[in-house]
């Protein structure tokens, strides 16, 4: 058991440097090393900084598949650095280079503004009438579980910008949002609490919207968190074609569960804290 | 919107197509199975049978509808693919017009030739 802990396998992460004070173009760098059994490519870069490089760039932050920083194209496909053992690649050679489809900051850091101004553009949040109620809760809204199951999945985006890298449509057509945003406009549509789609529509429905999809997939295929993005590019089309007919009428959103009168706090259970925003 | 509108009329001369050329493909060639668009002797497009069924004002507007809903789908989808090389805005508001305009004249010479046909297999 302790052998199989120490097994080291020497492999080389083959990097695309960029420093635009420096550098007129990009290049690839070798860095070779000895990868001990269970290493991920966050883990290596984080080795080549520390023994090899110490100028090389990246994003990272949770190390965990839950925060989105480290999305790379690593052999050529979109991944997360930090979910992606150096094992279950296959080889002793790793190609890491920034996220296609996006300019390029530094090393393997892109620009991902272009895809947050666009996120930003289909209004991502619950949008109601009362903005009493959503600047200060009286009670939470009713939903059923059937409900929940409507956008769940579309819940679990972490915004790494995978499904936008591998976008063939994203990487030619500068007008279309691309997958997260439009998969991001749909989980609110699709939310029982939501009165938000006329306001979405303007946004989502036009020529940056959901018609230069062609189904490709490949967005689906690299998300590493199961959305699914591009099922819900076609369901918001199939949304957006039963409102043209009029077949389709957004549903009243979900009511307030006002909490029941007459109800005393049990002996012993503390207030919540003060509110600090 | 209009983006909104035009995808739901792509999707909806879709399906006309797809009933209309089913249509078309059965009744050209399906005739050992369906004779009953084919009621003369010979193959479908024999002289008789092209008469036969010229006479019909449901060949007409099945015909007219097949070749609008196949201009507007292939026009539409035409559009789209030019559209996805980046043209600027003087191109795509002339290509509109382009499409807009030929796919207007073809639907006008085909609704012609279609009822001459069906005038002149009235009269036969």
């Amino acid at each position: 058991m302790a052998a199989a802990h120490t097994v080291s396998t020497d492999v080389v992460f083959r990097v695309r440097r960029f420093d635009p004070t420096t550098d007129a173009a990009p290049h690839w760098e070798d860095y070779r090393f000895a990868a001990p059994a269970g290493m991920t490519v966050l883990e290596g870069l984080r080795h080549v900084k520390e023994a090899l490089s110490p100028t090389l760039a990246w994003r990272s932050s949770c190390r965990m598949g839950v925060c989105g920083s480290c999305g790379m194209f690593i052999n050529g496909r979109p991944r997360l650095a930090c979910n992606t053992q150096i094992a279950e690649l296959g080889g002793a050679l790793v190609t890491i280079a920034p996220l296609p489809n996006f300019n390029t900051i530094r090393d393997l850091v892109p620009d991902l503004a272009p895809m947050f101004e666009a996120h930003a553009a289909a209004k991502p949040h619950i949008i109601r009438d009362n903005a009493a109620e959503q600047r200060e809760p009286t009670g939470e809204y009713w939903q059923s579980p059937r409900q929940l199951e409507e956008y769940l999945q579309f819940s679990y985006c972490i915004k790494c910008g995978c499904c936008m890298a591998a976008c063939p449509t994203y990487a030619t057509d500068p007008e279309y949002a691309g997958p997260m945003p439009l998969a991001q406009g749909h989980r609110y549509n699709a939310d029982s609490r939501d009165g938000g789609f006329a306001e979405r529509k303007a946004s989502l429905a036009g020529e940056r919207g959901p018609w230069r999809c062609h189904f490709a997939g490949e967005c689906s295929r690299v998300c590493p968190k199961g959305v699914d993005p591009a099922r819900a590019i076609q369901l918001m089309k199939r949304q957006l074609v039963f409102d043209y007919l009029r077949l389709w009428k957004q549903p009243c959103p979900a009511p307030l569960a006002k909490s029941p009168a007459g109800v005393e706090r049990r002996e012993g259970i503390p207030d919540a804290p003060a509110r600090t925003i | 919107m209009r983006d909104q509108r035009l995808w739901t009329w792509h999707i909806g001369a879709g399906a006309v197509i797809l009933v209309l050329l089913g249509l078309h493909m059965t009744i050209m060639h399906l005739d050992a199975i369906v004779r009953v668009f084919s009621p003369q002797p010979g193959e479908p497009i024999a002289w008789a049978n092209v008469v036969a069924r010229g006479r019909s004002a449901f060949f007409l507007v099945t015909y007219v509808l097949l070749l609008g809903a196949a201009l507007f789908h292939g026009f539409y989808g035409l559009r789209n693919i030019l559209f996805e090389l980046n043209p600027g805005t003087p191109a795509k508001k002339a290509l509109n017009g382009f499409l807009l305009v030929a796919g207007v004249a073809l639907f006008a010479v085909g609704t012609w030739a279609a009822w001459a046909g069906f005038t002149v297999a009235r009269g036969a």
